[in-house]
């Protein structure tokens, strides 16, 4: 597939770094050459040096016979601009842009045909806020990702000693839980993946991935781990726009407090925010934190631009008491190295946000991916077409599809309900399957696997 | 000096156009077929026309632009011109009137506050009490902003002319891009709405006279009355009823009336913070009191002590200054609570006076900004009313007006101590003067009138109502040296 990505930011660049892993043919625009020269240096394609915004620019950078146009340059007006004249001048196929303004947002029809053209929309601040809205809904969790409109969900858990399961096979999950179904995805063990069966053994230390309704998530993590003070204080460094959204999206459930370093940041989101308690100080400052009672907060974010900074801060968080502490990390280097050390959770904005992007470029049709264990893993969730003849999964029972090893059918969303996935469960037509993938370069082959065969067309 | 001719040039102008309200009461002497009063009004009329004519034609070499410092001069030297000349019909009508009471009358009547010296008030000419009434009624709304809304010609300076009158601290929102546009449609709504009144007061059961001189003085908050035991002369609930719906609207800043009235919603109510604060005060002291009397045994039965309750606190808490019982008799809690009241109870923008609602929020709300920055010493916590930031430059602004009020309120009792009043008249009549309200307690009270008072008692509460009025800072402003250095 031709791709044209308008944009070498943070975003764009990821966005373009896990396209080229998969065979298509990238062009990135941006207007800072410096970084289309770094983007170059790595991976394999064309840049363009220009005004995203212009029709020149764009079709230096082949925008006639592209199939699909990634707008996610900084400025929202530059990206519905590209996608109008992608589709007025150029008829590209598919049009995606990334929108962060709600004022936008709020008026759906301004991404209609006749006026801006947008066949998506992407807001990558806004997903990464919901996921970690999720991640303080549920502490005990290290990622919640939700498939067919938050209906299923797959949860990621470390176990600790003292859970139920823990030291205990997985087919007692059943016997703990008579009325929950569930389904055990996949285990790490020291970052191996192992490959869940009834007698596999739960240790303390596992990252266990469970699949369930979304309404049994919390009877599920309780098995992992003792059950957790609920979440009440939250503490949030950095006001930017990630800072700011989860403030709001908080507020009226939880008691916020939120750091920022800039005065006139802080006087704006203050006048802003309704219940958020707005403190001016340096996210690092220990005192500040000693201040405001580190010790009792529940969850606390460092969500700045800063990388050092919000590892500094969460560290000094955690070692002053702070329940649990999460991270913003741009750099995938340091997720690694950070993860699974003092903070708790190391979140990477591309990981989190690649997922919605993936699911309009791949092939098949894919609902939703998630990309997990920070992007060595992924969880898809495809919707099965086509009959016994020409599909190679509907009519079929889970035991008989073909997977690639390390892939697991998790769960089955039917008619708007969730099929916990068993050996003997049959695929139809039209159902949402959800895959676990604990190795990405299996991807494809799970994909493939979902084509519908052309020749009974 | 040159600034000095600059507003007596647009002071003239403006006293012509005052002169045409002397011809409502020409019209009512004219339909009563009184023809002596009739050509008192008449002559009136000319003196103030002629007045007004030779200042401006005199000054006409210094016509100018109108500034800043124009604005406050020319408002207050309005504000005491106008009173000044609306005496000359009380001189020649009432005999033995002294000017020192005609002033004070028709301060009182101008600036709203409605407390009087005459009495005798149901045997008055009705010329000379719908006199009284539409000095009420033009005082309401404030006479600069009916001339900036009718007279092109202050169009430069006009905002710094309605500023200086309209009462609150924020007057920098304008409805309407053209502040003369603005002050039009704040006067069509304030005409519209008194219509209302008049109606439903004729309906039941007033006569004209007296539905249109009551509805001039509940849509003012000026509180003057055509008889001397006030509304308790008509002694009907119904009356009562619609009088305090008519205050309560009236106490209600009259942008939120406009904005209503363009938008035909009513949800702007729900947004105008402090609309709903002086009503939700309003209505539960009401309640309150009207327990309190039950409980006290001044009333026997609830019914009862509500309706006596809620008609003279809405009446003293909206500054308005009707009375239906002599309250005075009540126990002094309840009193002294309506005369708090009508302190901090009003809306800016309305009709009514004190240091206005928008300003008791702004107080209550910085003395808990004060309690968290001990607690969260690095929390940076704007003040917000109803979801708005109040920069602190206003809030500063809020705090030193509360703090000159009461000073003058202080100064002004003591001067009334020293000349020999007792202390509870004294404070209640600088009180309900400077805010507006009317009556007060004990010799001031609504059994009594300002008329016991000696000429220097008489003058310090006249000065009073205008201060009150004109929110302190546009008067005491004269009296600073910088005011006057170029």
């Amino acid at each position: 597939m031709k791709i044209l990505i308008l944009g070498a930011g943070q975003v764009g660049s990821t966005v373009a770094e896990s396209l080229v892993s998969e065979a298509n043919d990238i062009t990135v625009v941006d207007a800072d050459a410096s970084k289309l020269q770094q983007l170059q240096d790595r991976l394999d394609l064309r840049t363009v040096v220009g005004n995203a915004a212009h029709p020149s620019t764009l079709e230096q950078a082949g925008i006639s016979d592209t199939d699909m146009l990634l707008a996610v340059t900084q400025s929202d007006e530059v990206n519905l601009v590209a996608c109008k004249l992608a589709a007025s001048l150029y008829n590209t196929p598919t049009r995606i842009a990334r929108i962060r303004a709600t004022d936008y947002l709020k008026r759906s029809e301004l991404f209609s045909d006749e006026n801006f053209s947008v066949d998506f929309s992407i807001c990558p601040e806004q997903i990464l806020t919901d996921y970690i809205v999720k991640l303080i809904e549920f502490p005990e969790a290290l990622q919640v990702q939700r498939f067919s409109q938050g209906k299923a969900s797959l949860v990621g858990v470390r176990a600790v000693e003292g859970g139920p399961l823990v030291g205990n096979p997985l087919n007692m999950l059943r016997s703990h839980m008579p009325q929950v179904e569930t389904r055990v995805a996949a285990i790490f063990r020291q970052d191996k993946p192992i490959i869940p069966q009834g007698d596999t053994v739960v240790e303390a230390g596992d990252e266990v991935f469970v699949i369930a309704a979304t309404d049994h998530i919390r009877e599920v993590l309780r098995e992992m781990r003792r059950e957790d003070q609920p979440t009440r204080r939250v503490m949030i460094v950095g006001g930017g726009n990630i800072g700011r959204r989860l403030a709001r999206a908080l507020e009226n459930d939880y008691q916020i407090k939120l750091i920022e370093h800039n005065k006139h940041v802080c006087e704006r989101l203050a006048g802003e925010l309704k219940r958020t308690l707005v403190l001016n100080g340096d996210g690092t400052d220990e005192k500040l934190m000693q201040q405001e009672h580190i010790a009792d907060v529940d969850v606390f974010c460092a969500l700045t631009n800063d990388d050092e900074n919000n590892i500094m801060s969460s560290l000094l968080a955690k070692q002053g008491g702070a329940r649990k502490v999460i991270a913003l990390i741009n750099r995938s280097a340091y997720v690694d190295l950070v993860q699974g050390g003092k903070i708790d959770i190391a979140l990477s904005p591309a990981q989190v946000t690649i997922g919605s992007l993936l699911a309009y470029v791949r092939q098949g049709d894919v609902a939703a991916v998630h990309s997990l264990r920070r992007g060595a893993a992924e969880a898809l969730e495809l919707v099965a077409h086509g009959d016994r003849k020409s599909s190679k999964v509907v009519g079929r029972k889970v035991e008989e599809i073909e997977l690639p090893l390390g892939a697991t059918i998790g769960a089955v969303v039917r008619n708007q309900e969730v099929v916990i996935a068993h050996h003997d469960t049959l695929i139809q037509a039209e159902d949402h399957v959800i895959v676990f993938v604990t190795d990405k370069k299996m991807v494809k082959k799970v994909e493939r696997l979902f084509q519908v065969n052309l020749g009974f067309f | 000096m040159n600034r000095v001719l600059t507003v007596i040039h647009a002071l003239g102008l403006l006293l012509v156009v005052f002169s045409l309200t002397y011809l409502l009461p020409i019209i009512t002497a004219f339909l009563y077929g009184d023809t002596t009063l009739l050509l008192d009004f008449l002559l009136a009329m000319l003196w103030t026309a002629a007045a007004g004519l030779l200042m401006w034609m005199l000054t006409r070499r210094f016509r100018g632009e109108l500034s800043i410092r124009h604005g406050y001069l020319l408002v207050v030297t309005m504000w005491t011109a106008m009173p000044l000349f609306a005496t000359i019909p009380l001189l020649l009508v009432i005999p033995g009137l002294s000017l020192t009471d005609a002033y004070f009358e028709t301060m009182s009547g101008m600036t709203t506050t409605g407390a009087t010296v005459l009495t005798g008030l149901d045997n008055l000419p009705p010329a000379i009490n719908v006199w009284r009434h539409e000095l009420n009624w033009l005082g309401g709304l404030g006479i600069i902003v009916l001339a900036v809304a009718i007279l092109p010609l202050l169009g430069i300076g006009g905002r710094q002319l309605f500023k200086a009158e309209t009462p609150g601290p924020m007057k920098d929102s304008a409805l309407t891009p053209r502040i003369a546009d603005t002050a039009r449609n704040l006067w069509v709504v304030y005409v519209a709405i008194t219509g209302v009144c008049i109606a439903m007061l004729k309906w039941a059961g007033m006569s004209w006279l007296d539905a249109v001189c009551h509805a001039f003085a509940t849509m003012s908050l000026g509180g003057f009355s055509t008889h001397d035991s006030s509304i308790g002369y008509f002694n009907s609930p119904l009356i009562e009823f619609i009088l305090i719906a008519f205050m309560l609207i009236a106490a209600v800043n009259f942008a939120t009336h406009f904005l209503a009235w363009r938008g035909k919603t009513l949800a702007v109510y729900r947004r105008d913070t402090e609309g709903l604060a002086t009503l939700v005060l309003i209505v539960a002291s009401c309640f309150g009191i009207a327990y309190f009397l039950w409980w006290q045994g001044t009333y026997v039965d609830f019914q009862t002590a509500l309706r006596h309750a809620s008609f003279n606190l809405v009446s003293i808490a909206t500054d308005c200054g009707f009375a239906s019982v002599d309250f005075n008799q009540w126990p002094i809690f309840a009193p002294i609570w309506m005369l708090f009241l009508s302190s901090i109870a009003c809306s800016s923008g309305s009709t009514g006076g004190g240091i206005k609602m928008i300003r008791t929020l702004v107080l209550v709300k910085q003395a808990g900004r004060e309690f968290l920055k001990l607690l969260h010493p690095a929390a940076v916590n704007p003040m917000k009313i109803g979801g708005q930031v109040v920069p602190n430059n206003i809030v500063f602004a809020v705090l030193g007006f509360i703090f000159l009020y009461f000073i003058s309120v202080a100064t002004m009792v003591f001067l009334l101590l020293i000349s020999g009043l007792d202390f509870m008249t004294a404070l209640s009549a600088v009180i309900a003067c400077i805010n507006n309200a009317g009556p007060g307690l004990d010799q001031v009270g609504p059994a009594g009138n300002y008329q016991g008072l000696n000429d220097f008692q008489t003058w310090i509460c006249t000065l009073a109502m205008l201060i009150g009025r004109l929110e302190i800072f546009s008067v005491l402003i004269l009296f600073t040296p910088r005011f006057w250095q170029r």
